[in-house]
């Protein structure tokens, strides 16, 4: 770990600043992952500014909605009584994440920022086109159980580690940000990007800015929603996949989905073709099965030592059928 | 020497001594031992698995503030004894695996040496590796024996003559995956070298976390060239070890190294997690083809066991995967073979129950495919076949409850209602099943230990140089001393875990108490003899382990039962263990709380084994690429539900005055075996390949 | 600040970054200066000789290093001390049935030694430590992944101790033992409110 500079100043301006004067210099929050990488030698930052004192922590109703502090702790947001009750599916996604004192320390601004977990990426003496840009990607035929079926390249096959990230791509959420020339706010599904050719940039954001708040539109659809995430161990273990869906049935038609995946791309991925599929569908195993199938029509799967990754096709979908069909029954 | 001793204090079910200090976090540990001003070595690690070092800049390190030294192939002292090759460190420019350490840095403080031995500049010639096993490579070899000294392969009438004529059969091949250990105290030593004690020729005090601290004092003045009295380990407590710790690995050696490097100052060496993947031993995997062969009566015609493994070309570890086939069960036909591949990958060693672990888990589904076969129950299958002698040698057993422990489980199961197709049991949205396996471990006691009592201060003091690695020695000890000494456990303290105390052998194959407690009870009576019941201050005795005469006529082993229900999501195929218990024949349980834990904790990583522990070695590489705690599964507390362990009372007056087997390893054997076959149950899908995940029964 | 005016090139060589803070540990009052990398478990462990919290992987994997921060179970690792100045520190040591430090056991330290809940002892202060936290979040009402009814307060079984406990992992296996003293301490604690 190389040696580094510290800063805790006393606002957000002044952090934004700091950071983007130096090329080198990186927002510290929560620390669970980027300390992480300080370790393992996959960050070496010349400077941390520190935003855990000044990102603020309160969640309030907005519209019909909720603003939440980009420095509000993730157990803190899954314990919410309007998160639990609005959208449940958030606070599936974030209980299912990590572990009790990981979620007491990562914050509501950089659990969407996490790095994804691709064991090449956090070895530094294997070639990682993220970690170290045209160096070449390991994973490809390595070890990819864990890696991408959707939206990979040939330069990256890495996963978005993050449970959060999935149920907020399933939301619609805004992701409001402060960066050097001021404000702006984003999709959230526009935030993380595809690999292509530039893998060492998992988001759009520029250096320098930094979240500020995330946003939940008001979505009645919510209110009937849950995060399903699969792993061999039952608990503390990233996804090997994971769906985040809300389901709205009327009068035995689906009048409303929200779906998204996890554990099967570079970034949350939201599953706009198989939301228009269950439009008008009569909720059924047959429906939720070509839902999937809609989704997946361009799945690639890796080969790998360790037996590859196809599995997560027929993983997935059954995952999603499962899941649509407990919301459909919550319906009944 | 026969089970001799009255039980006062042997079976009650006292408290560890040793508690208070764990639950605080103020029991001692390697990493953590007294020192004045230490000083701080982090290795660095070849990232190549075959080659040479063709230069070593140890400049950029040595320039950062605080580094004291930096020990390369080019700077490190010349070893006296590398006919080890393990400990052979620092000494050429040969790179035989990915790992290997090829410099290491001493610094002032734990940030400095860390970011200094980033900068140390090596450079390779690198050659491709040879690492990865499979069961036709040409260059197969049978070593001339196996780690237990046992003959590599055996044979008896003819297999294949008696799997032709059938009329049952089962042939199929099993593998089991590199496993590691990972003890929750990654391997740490702190280490100082005096230069001007022990008469100006220097000591070397180690305090390590090890397995024993006389076989770390062994290896460490050998290879060093001291004297055996310039070296002194200390270790009163181990954060695990499973075998990790067993025999001192490169950790260990290059720590004295820096020591005497620095000299003066203590300098502690802690593996990261991720290096202990590469420098502390592993489980090899196993490829391993099994015949059974039976007649309609369910008796075995035939059982054979023809196992692949790995070592490392560097050193030999050739691991015991075949000796269960030759013991578990009768058959008038025999066969087991050892093949070794020798590859450029990191040098295996022990793991809990080696052997026994993995030879358990091919045998064990093969039963269990072959009871399917003929229509029997499994636990029938295996009272048709249980053994009136030791299959191998013709001995009697000194006791053996196997069929005991299957009906006494059977029953607290809840077995006999068992329906026995599989893949028929669905409800609540998961597919169910049970599976059953036999458990085995041999009941050994070392050569060589040593014992002493004293009268002190009114009490009785014994001192012995051996191990609590959780295992529970400190109590343990006590309470057979006091059996022993024919007085109350809280008359008697017990010194262990340095080698000022007389020597003992290692905490390993389940031989600690067998071995320590015989030494202790052997002291006892010498000391009772010279100094009667009322003794006087100062009076003390020593006494050697006893040999065991009876090891000559009879065979001795523990076994066990062990059965599991499995759940496996009708969607998802997750797979998880609701129940899982094991019923032991252990011989005498010296105190029932800690042989509960070391029953419950071998289970448990027994169930790893079953569902999630799975190094994933990159033969591309050379490496573990999931090495760390993250991506190498061992059980959550979530992963385990209903775990029970229980043992049925057994008096073996053979085995030792205590009447004892050992218990630390019998737990993970078979364990992996019951739940493969409980999963198989369920979905009817055939796992052989370990470990059993929710894509191989989709 | 420190490398103010510096030039980049400068910047890189720079060999020692300290930082003064103070930290409350277990009562006491403690100034010191650190190395902007360290750890508040090396600050804790190294600087401070309090070696009651573990390193058993030094980066979020196993809970070992679980301490108390200002009443929250944290990862001791995973944190910078720089970044804690002023915080109350508490360590499975200076647990105790009354403050911090008070002196006596926390009735947890009674029920892990009763219920044989460990073996090698090296995740066992990271446990008791993690159990302190989750107890006092459970009894905020605080639901976990398989809390059936996210509107209803959680009930203390086996499954939702289980889950909430499986952050600090064991390879001795005595999750058994860890259950059993964890659900008799919280019991005791539900039937006192």
């Amino acid at each position: 770990m190389r040696p580094f500079d510290y800063q805790a100043p006393a606002d957000a301006g002044t952090a934004v600043a700091a950071v983007a004067a130096r090329p080198d210099a990186a927002f510290l929050g929560g620390g669970t992952n980027l300390v992480d990488h300080l370790r393992l030698g996959v960050a070496e930052p010349g400077l941390l500014v520190d935003v855990t004192g000044l990102l603020p922590t309160g969640i309030s109703d907005d519209g019909g909605g909720l603003r939440i502090g980009a420095g509000v702790a993730n157990a803190d947001l899954a314990a919410d009584s309007r998160v639990r009750r609005h959208y449940p599916v958030l606070a599936r996604a974030l209980l299912s994440g990590a572990s009790g004192q990981l979620r007491n320390m990562a914050t509501t601004g950089g659990n969407p920022l996490q790095r994804t977990r691709c064991l090449y990426f956090q070895d530094v003496t294997t070639p990682c086109n993220k970690r170290s840009p045209g160096s070449g990607c390991a994973a490809i035929g390595g070890a990819t159980r864990q890696h991408a079926i959707l939206g990979a390249s040939e330069h990256c096959i890495a996963t978005h580690p993050s449970d959060m990230a999935v149920a907020l791509s399933a939301l619609d959420a805004q992701v409001e940000v402060l960066g050097p020339d001021g404000e702006r706010t984003l999709a959230f599904g526009e935030l993380h990007r595809l690999p292509g050719d530039a893998p060492e940039r998992d988001t759009v954001l520029e250096h320098g800015e930094l979240i500020t708040a995330i946003v939940l539109p008001p979505l009645p659809v919510a209110a009937r929603s849950d995060y399903r995430k699969v792993r061999d161990r039952a608990s503390y273990a990233f996804a090997l996949v994971s769906v985040a869906a809300a389901l709205e049935v009327t009068e035995c038609r689906i009048t409303d989905s929200r779906v998204a995946f996890g554990g099967v791309a570079h970034t949350p991925w939201r599953a706009r073709r198989a939301e228009r599929v269950l439009r008008g569908a009569t909720p059924s195993d047959e429906a939720f099965h070509a839902a999937a199938a809609a989704e997946l029509a361009d799945a690639r799967p890796q080969d790998g030592v360790d037996g590859g990754n196809a599995f997560k096709i027929p993983l997935l979908t059954r995952t999603l059928a499962g899941t649509l069909r407990d919301l459909a029954r919550q319906e009944a | 020497m026969s089970e001799t001793l009255e039980h006062r204090a042997i079976g009650a079910d006292l408290p560890r001594r040793d508690g208070d200090r764990k639950v605080r976090g103020t029991a001692v540990y390697a990493d953590e031992s007294p020192a004045q001003d230490p000083v701080y070595c982090r290795i660095v690690q070849a990232p190549l698995a075959r080659g040479r070092i063709t230069s070593v800049d140890p400049a950029p390190a040595e320039a950062e503030d605080g580094v004291l030294a930096v020990l390369t192939p080019a700077t490190a002292e010349r070893l006296a004894d590398t006919s080890d090759a393990e400990y052979a460190i620092l000494q050429d420019d040969e790179v035989h695996f990915r790992g290997q350490i090829v410099a290491a840095v001493i610094a002032e403080t734990f940030e400095q040496a860390r970011y200094a031995a980033d900068l140390v500049d090596v450079r390779y010639d690198e050659q491709p590796g040879d690492t990865l096993l499979s069961a036709d490579r040409p260059d197969l070899y049978r070593p001339e024996q196996v780690e237990t000294g046992a003959a590599p392969d055996t044979s008896e009438g003819d297999v294949d003559a008696a799997v032709a004529a059938g009329p049952a059969r089962i042939q199929q091949t099993y593998t089991t995956p590199m496993l590691h250990n990972n003890p929750m105290e990654p391997h740490a030593t702190t280490a100082l070298w005096e230069p001007a004690s022990h008469g100006g020729a220097g000591s070397l005090t180690l305090w390590d976390s090890t397995q024993g601290v006389h076989t770390v004092r062994e290896t460490v003045y050998t290879v060093l060239g001291l004297d055996r009295e310039q070296v002194r380990v200390v270790c009163p407590y181990v954060g695990g070890g499973f075998g990790s710790k067993g025999i001192p690995h490169q950790n260990v050696v290059t720590a004295a190294m820096a020591a005497r490097a620095v000299p003066g100052r203590p300098v502690r060496l802690a593996l990261t997690r991720q290096q202990t993947f590469s420098l502390a031993g592993y489980r090899p995997p196993t490829i391993q083809q099994v015949a059974l062969a039976a007649g309609d009566d369910g008796r075995l015609t035939a059982i054979a066991n023809d196992v692949v493994e790995q070592t490392s070309r560097v050193k030999e570890f050739a691991e015991q995967t075949v000796l269960p086939a030759r013991t578990m069960y009768a058959a008038p036909n025999r066969r087991t073979s050892t093949r070794l591949a020798a590859l450029d990958v990191p040098i295996p060693s022990w793991m809990r129950a080696p052997g026994e672990c993995p030879g358990m888990f091919a045998p064990e589904v093969a039963m269990d495919e072959l009871a399917h076969e003929l229509g029997i129950d499994p636990i029938e299958l295996r009272e048709r076949n249980e053994p009136d002698t030791h299959p191998e040698s013709g001995l009697p057993f000194s006791s053996r409850n196997l069929l005991a422990c299957l009906r006494r489980g059977a029953e607290q199961f809840g077995w006999p209602d068992r329906d026995p197709l599989p893949g028929v049991r669905s409800h609540g949205g998961w597919w169910w099943g049970t599976g059953v396996a036999a458990s085995v471990y041999p009941t050994m006691r070392m050569p060589v230990s040593e014992a002493e009592i004293s009268r002190v201060d009114g009490r009785y003091v014994a001192r012995i140089g051996a191990t609590d690695l959780g295992t529970g020695t400190w109590t343990a000890l006590v309470q057979i001393a006091a059996d022993a000494l024919g007085v109350a456990v809280d008359e008697v303290d017990v010194l262990i875990g340095d080698t000022d105390h007389p020597m003992a052998s290692v905490a390993g194959g389940s031989s600690g108490i067998n071995t320590w407690g015989s030494t202790l009870v052997a002291a006892a009576q010498e000391f009772r003899k010279r100094f009667g019941d009322t003794p006087a201050d100062g009076d003390s005795a020593r006494a050697g382990v006893p040999a065991n005469e009876a090891a000559e006529r009879y065979a001795m082993s523990a076994f066990g039962a062990q059965f599991a229900e499995v759940a496996v999501h009708a969607d998802t195929g997750e797979i998880r263990v609701p129940r899982l218990y094991g019923t032991f024949a252990v011989g005498r349980v010296v105190n029932p709380r800690m042989a509960r834990s070391q029953l419950v904790g071998g289970m448990t990583m027994g169930l790893g084994m079953a569902l999630y522990e799975n190094s994933l070695f990159d033969p591309r590489t050379g490496h573990v690429v999931n090495h760390d705690l993250a991506e190498y599964h061992v059980p959550t507390q979530a992963d385990v539900a209903d775990l029970r362990a229980d043992w049925i009372d057994e008096h073996d007056p053979h085995v030792n005055a205590m009447g004892t087997k050992g218990i630390g390893e019998i737990g993970i054997v078979g364990t992996a075996a019951a739940v493969a076959n409980a999963a198989w149950h369920a979905t009817g899908t055939r796992v052989r390949d370990l470990p059993v995940t929710l894509d191989t029964v989709l | 600040m420190f490398l103010d005016g510096l030039s980049p090139e400068r910047r890189g060589t720079l060999r020692r970054m300290d930082h003064e803070l103070t930290l409350r540990v277990v009562g006491a009052e403690h100034r010191l200066s650190v190395d902007s990398r360290t750890s508040l478990l090396d600050a804790l462990r190294q600087r401070l000789g309090n070696t009651s919290p573990k390193k058993g992987c030094d980066h979020g994997q196993c809970g070992s290093c679980t301490v108390l921060v200002d009443g929250v179970r944290v990862l001791a690792c995973l944190t910078l001390a720089v970044t804690r100045d002023g915080s109350e520190v508490v360590t499975a040591d200076g647990l105790s049935a009354g403050p911090p430090g008070s002196g006596g056991d926390h009735p947890l330290h009674r029920a892990f030694v009763d219920e044989d809940a460990f073996q090698c002892g090296y995740c066992t202060p990271g446990q008791v430590c993690s159990a302190v936290g989750m107890l006092d979040e459970f009894a905020r009402g605080r639901p976990s992944v398989v809390t059936g009814d996210l509107g209803a307060a959680p009930e203390l079984d086996d499954a939702e101790i289980a889950e909430r406990m499986s952050g600090n992992l064991c390879r001795c296996g005595a999750y058994p033992g860890i259950r059993a003293a964890v659900a008799r301490v919280g019991r005791e604690r539900e039937g006192t409110r």
